[in-house]
């Protein structure tokens, strides 16, 4: 009993800590911005490490996304004669919830689990102590770029994820169900606000991108450097991105919604 | 502090004075004074586990002390901002026992590295200086080769390479022996004497490698259970008559250094049957 609250209390402990320090990581990180925008290259490597490779899963998992909300869509609507309208469904879904969303869980298992195994690894070899004893701040030279990336990065992936599962609907729509090309088209430009819809979506997608890449070049730098440290920092940012996107995600449509 | 300390002569370049520190419970230093002069090669020697990297780390200002001085060219290394400190590490070169080369660079890279962020030299410049590093250490031929594909020995030249790429005034090599074949031993223990001789580098070695590096040490230090225990040049040093310096030196299995770590006794543990 006593050794069970005692573990509760160290894990909870340990919590905080982690927390405290990764606050102070991302404060200082963001601080040390100014020798990013000196070197540009640094960042366009990272994005295309982080972004560019990660747009292959995006663009199937997207399109197919899209093309499954059609299906079912249609049949829930085709009962109230009201299938001219799953242009509308589609799009509002992929917009508000599913495109921010699910890329950002995709984008943790692909592009952060990287991030976290690159940075931990580098801390396992000695790089990055190696690096400081080179005058050279890892902090602005190897994760500056990677949260940036990171950043930059989600929201378009949100954006090409969701283009894609409307145009993924539009065919399935059109070419399988019937539907009106025209009405999918009307119906869903009259419906869907830039302001509260696309606009929303693009700020959600933006904080998760935040979250992701803090969390996974968090997790790498702190992690413990043996293999098994590595290995469960890794899988500690696919679990602790999706959780926390999941989450936040709840709270943000509680609030950009009503 | 005294204006007596050794850190005010201009010959001193490292200089250590009531060093504390202590690692969770462990208390790793207890007071340890080392003073290294320019331009000669100090070796520190003492078991595995005694804090020898700990101690360069230090000296690097990667650590902190909790108590006493770390003075490298006169400016506390504990108390100086990110700046300084950076400024600071310009002049000092590192050889991480690991090597600690970065695995995505090719040799070449991985020596142009420091100059590429420090330097603006345009990029024939830095290949000559690379050349050159590289040739110091032997392994110009090697420069388009991965880490991955170096053995142990020429990845630690190939570091020694990169900490010299600045021109450093001072080398820290942590255990530069440690799993080397002997002839790897040999090019390293050249290196290390004669590139401080010709460059005018001062050169402290960490390594528990009592034969090698007592005959490239000018001087040397041996630490045990936080403290020195003998300091002198190495002819001194085997004139030791600390027992235990000589079981250190000797390699003797059991002396004041036990064999056994501390433990309960045998027949206690026995009888309990399980660990707590």
């Amino acid at each position: 009993m006593i050794s069970a609250l005692q573990s509760l209390g160290a894990s909870t402990l340990a919590m905080l800590g982690a927390l405290g320090r990764s606050v102070l990581f991302l404060l200082r990180v963001l601080l040390g911005l100014g020798e990013l925008a000196r070197r540009p290259r640094l960042l366009i490597q990272q994005l295309h490490s982080v972004g560019v490779l990660t747009l292959v899963i995006i663009v199937v998992s997207g399109l197919f996304v899209g093309m499954v909300l059609a299906l079912q869509g249609y049949y829930t609507l085709v009962d109230f004669g009201a299938e001219q309208s799953l242009g509308v469904l589609v799009a509002l879904s992929l917009t508000r919830e599913l495109g921010p969303v699910v890329t950002a869980l995709l984008f943790a298992g692909r592009a952060g689990s990287a991030l976290t195994a690159e940075i931990g690894l580098m801390k396992a070899t000695e790089q990055l102590a190696g690096m400081e004893m080179m005058a050279v701040d890892p902090e602005r030279r190897i994760i500056a770029p990677r949260l940036i990336a990171a950043l930059i990065s989600l929201p378009l992936l949100a954006g090409i994820f969701t283009m894609l599962g409307i145009f993924g609907a539009y065919f399935v729509s059109t070419a399988m169900l019937g539907v009106d090309g025209g009405s999918f088209w009307s119906q869903m430009q009259a419906q869907v606000s830039f302001g509260d819809d696309v606009l929303n979506g693009l700020i959600k997608s933006v904080l998760f991108g935040l979250v992701a890449g803090w969390i996974a070049v968090f997790n790498g730098y702190d992690c413990v450097p043996t293999s098994h440290g590595v290995s469960r920092a890794t899988t500690g940012t696919v679990v602790t991105t999706s959780l926390v996107v999941l989450g936040l995600d709840f709270v943000l449509t509680a609030l950009m919604f009503d | 502090m005294t204006d007596r300390t050794a850190s005010s002569r201009p010959d001193v370049l490292i200089d250590i004075r009531g060093l504390v520190f202590s690692r969770g419970t462990r208390r790793l230093f207890d007071g340890v004074d080392v003073t290294v002069r320019r331009g000669e090669v100090v070796a520190i020697m003492g078991p595995s586990g005694t804090g020898k990297t700990t101690l360069l780390r230090l000296i690097g200002g990667q650590l902190r002390a909790q108590a006493g001085q770390v003075n490298v060219d006169g400016e506390a290394v504990g108390s100086l901002s990110r700046r300084a400190l950076y400024r600071l590490r310009r002049r000092m070169g590192v050889l991480f026992q690991s090597g600690a080369l970065f695995t995505d660079l090719t040799c070449f890279d991985n020596v142009a590295f420091p100059l590429r962020e420090h330097t603006d030299l345009p990029e024939a410049l830095i290949r000559h200086v690379v050349l050159m590093k590289l040739e110091a250490v032997g392994l110009r031929g090697a420069r388009d080769l991965y880490p991955a594909e170096l053995s142990g020995g020429m990845a630690r030249r190939v570091s020694l390479a990169r900490a010299l790429a600045l021109d450093p005034e001072m080398i820290l090599y942590d255990e530069p022996f440690a799993g080397q074949d002997p002839i790897s031993m040999g090019a390293l223990m050249k290196l290390i004497r004669e590139l401080n001789d010709a460059l005018g580098l001062t050169s402290v070695v960490v390594s528990h490698d009592v034969e090698e590096a007592l005959s490239i040490a000018d001087r040397a230090f041996v630490l045990s259970e936080g403290q020195i225990v003998e300091a002198g040049t190495p002819a001194e040093l085997r004139a030791s008559h600390s027992e235990w310096v000589s079981q250190f030196l000797n390699a003797l299995p059991d002396g004041p250094v036990p064999f056994h770590y501390p433990a309960d006794s045998m027949a206690d543990d026995l009888r309990t049957g399980r660990d707590q």
